[in-house]
């Protein structure tokens, strides 16, 4: 299977992967087609992630690939690609916090699980949490915080909602480094997960339960 | 007699300290000789318990952090105060706090402070960045002095960028010539300004390290000693985070392993020197160094086994050579890893654990290394004292059983700590803590 595109990038060979992706557009391959296998290979990649044979650089390596892939391809497109959601999700990192590197994969995991995300940034207010979900009409929302600041900063963003009359419109999951189910309580959010997977976890739990 | 313990005892001896009188000297030697005990996996007359503050210090008296890092006398005064209500083992300096006008003199990058890209009322938050490309680490590696004053200082310090547009620093050789041309240069393309502004840092640095130096002799005076002696880094986290970034690190391992080794080979003897340096000039003979990017998550083991902990290891069994305790801050999860960290001399180092599951690391690390930590941040911010107590119980129990531990916040005391909570901490490790 040493020519399977997706295989080559689930196994993280990035040089096969790439020749095997050039290999076929030169030979007039449907470039939708590439992605489709290049999205698989992520899949894979994701499994992987989830089941603990891979980790954090696996993805962040796995992404890089695919964004190559991407470009490559690209020129060549004719349409966009039709891409199945499953929901959207709205996150970002709370108030008073610039740290990313976690909520970078949440998102990164997300997307590669089939949601549409909004990702924030950081140092997001409540306020732009609020008006996004409204914009949006996004029904799960991921706060992210890295450092002790953000527990207030979670807390004030769960109560902004709330008093916007959007408390019940939307689940709420919380997560990254000092962050903990005592916090979760403390903020008032639905849900503390404690690495990427969770989060996919639950986010697929809550779309499926509307 | 081993080095470790030369080094120990005369850190306990309190020489060189002017006491203010004699009970602060009995009190001095007594936090001290617990403090070696717990490192020495002896069993002290109680736990000792030791911690880091950051902000804490400066909310507890209601100064903001921005006030904090920008009025050293009030520092001083917030940093004391937290000292001598708490009554630690420990006092922990107001060197933590940093100073804003040194991070203003350099136009710093790698830093946001209160004021500088955060909230005054927020702690400072350190910027990734690529600050080393991917393909960069040739010229990195073959003259590393030139890379770091031509091409990094300049992108993590605006005040320093002039530099940029100096030659290569070796032109500075041939004859006479060499000066004339190498400072010819420097002034005709505005680096002066530069060194105006590290003129300026210089200055700023002097006032701050008066004021934390004189800190540390008062507080000895007082009976207080630092647990806190010098300080150096992993060689991967001074790639990662100096260099390259966590993303870009991550890369690396599989698109360039052997050249990320190599620059991780040539910062380890230099990370020896700076932990040796630093400890030389405080009379503790601990190195704290921060770990980063080797947790659970962060790397598979075998990541681990091949990139992190190899240079790390080194850097700790020199540190023990040199008669110093190194004291790793194992940031994150370590759980997994627990065994491979185990190979360390008995009774040499301090390990302190974030959220490690800490009972397993006694199982695992007892009979080897002391344990410091881990009072979680969630706990001290958001629970309430019967909360805490119960977990310092559990932590007491298990953990300090035999001797062993340094009781700690997970990350030192949270700066939104309730003052409640660490009052309750403080109280009940004295209390509870007594070996009997």
């Amino acid at each position: 299977m040493a020519n399977d595109l997706a295989i080559m990038l689930a196994d993280l060979k990035e040089k096969e992967a790439l020749e095997i992706a050039q290999a076929r557009l030169n030979a007039g391959g449907d470039p939708l087609s590439i992605l489709d296998d290049a999205r698989r290979g992520m899949e894979i990649v994701g499994k992987r992630f989830e089941n603990s044979e891979y980790f954090i650089p696996d993805l962040v390596y796995s992404g890089e690939i695919l964004k190559e892939i991407t470009e490559m391809v690209k020129p060549k497109l004719t349409k966009a690609a039709e891409v199945k959601r499953l929901g959207k999700v709205i996150i970002g990192t709370v108030s008073g916090d610039i740290h990313d590197i976690g909520k970078n994969i949440v998102t990164f995991m997300l997307d590669i699980n089939g949601f549409e995300v909004y990702d924030l940034g950081v140092d997001v207010s409540a306020q732009q949490f609020v008006d996004k979900i409204k914009e949006t009409n996004t029904s799960i929302v991921g706060l992210s915080g890295f450092l002790t600041l953000a527990f207030d900063s979670m807390k004030e963003t769960i109560d902004a909602i709330k008093a916007a009359g959007l408390r019940d419109k939307v689940k709420i999951m919380i997560g990254g480094g000092q962050m903990s189910e005592d916090i979760r309580k403390y903020a008032g959010a639905d849900s503390y997960g404690s690495n990427a997977m969770a989060g996919v976890s639950l986010a697929k739990e809550w779309v499926g339960g509307q | 007699m081993d080095k470790t313990q030369e080094r120990l005892d005369l850190w306990c001896s309190g020489q060189g300290i002017q006491f203010k009188d004699a009970e602060a000297e009995e009190t001095y030697r007594k936090r001290t000789r617990r403090l070696a005990d717990a490192i020495q996996l002896k069993v002290p007359d109680r736990m000792p318990i030791a911690p880091l503050v950051t902000f804490f210090a400066a909310n507890y008296v209601g100064l903001s952090p921005e006030e904090a890092m920008y009025d050293l006398d009030k520092a001083y005064a917030a940093y004391k105060q937290t000292a001598l209500d708490f009554q630690w083992d420990t006092a922990f300096s107001h060197m933590i706090a940093f100073s804003g006008p040194w991070l203003e003199a350099f136009d710093y990058k790698q830093l946001k402070w209160p004021g500088h890209g955060v909230p005054s009322n927020r702690t400072y938050q350190f910027v990734e960045g690529e600050y080393m490309k991917a393909d960069e680490y040739d010229a990195f590696l073959e003259d590393p002095s030139d890379f770091l004053i031509r091409t990094y200082l300049p992108r993590v310090s605006g005040a320093l960028s002039p530099l940029q547009m100096l030659p290569p620093i070796r032109m500075v050789l041939p004859y006479y010539l060499g000066l004339m041309f190498m400072f010819g240069v420097a002034g005709a393309m505005g680096t002066a300004s530069a060194l105006e502004s590290l003129i300026k840092a210089i200055t700023e640095f002097g006032r701050f390290s008066a004021s934390t130096a004189a800190f540390g002799q008062e507080m000895a005076s007082l009976g207080f000693p630092s647990i806190f002696g010098g300080m150096t880094q992993a060689p991967f986290d001074t790639v990662g985070d100096s260099l390259r970034g966590t993303q870009g690190i991550m890369l690396d391992m599989y698109r360039q392993p052997d050249k990320l080794q190599k620059a991780m080979d040539l910062i380890l003897p230099d990370a020896i020197q700076m932990g040796v340096i630093s400890a030389s000039i405080s009379p503790s003979p601990t190195v704290f160094i921060p770990l980063h990017k080797g947790p659970m998550g962060f790397m598979s083991i075998e990541q681990f086994k091949t990139f992190y902990w190899p240079t790390l290891h080194k850097l700790m069994l020199a540190l023990i050579d040199e008669g110093l305790v190194p004291m790793p801050f194992i940031e994150a999860d370590y759980t997994d890893r627990l065994e491979i960290i185990k190979d360390i001399p008995r009774g040499k180092a301090i390990y302190w654990f974030e959220r490690t599951d800490v009972f397993k690391a006694k199982e695992i690390l007892g009979d080897r290394v002391c344990i410091k930590g881990n009072v979680p941040s969630s706990l001290l911010c958001t629970g309430t004292p019967d909360q805490v107590k119960a977990y310092c119980k559990k932590l007491i129990d298990v953990v300090g059983k035999g001797g062993g531990l340094i009781v700690d916040g997970d990350i030192g005391i949270a700066d939104e700590a309730k003052p409640e909570n660490v009052k309750a901490m403080t109280d009940f490790v004295k209390e509870y803590g007594v070996y009997k």
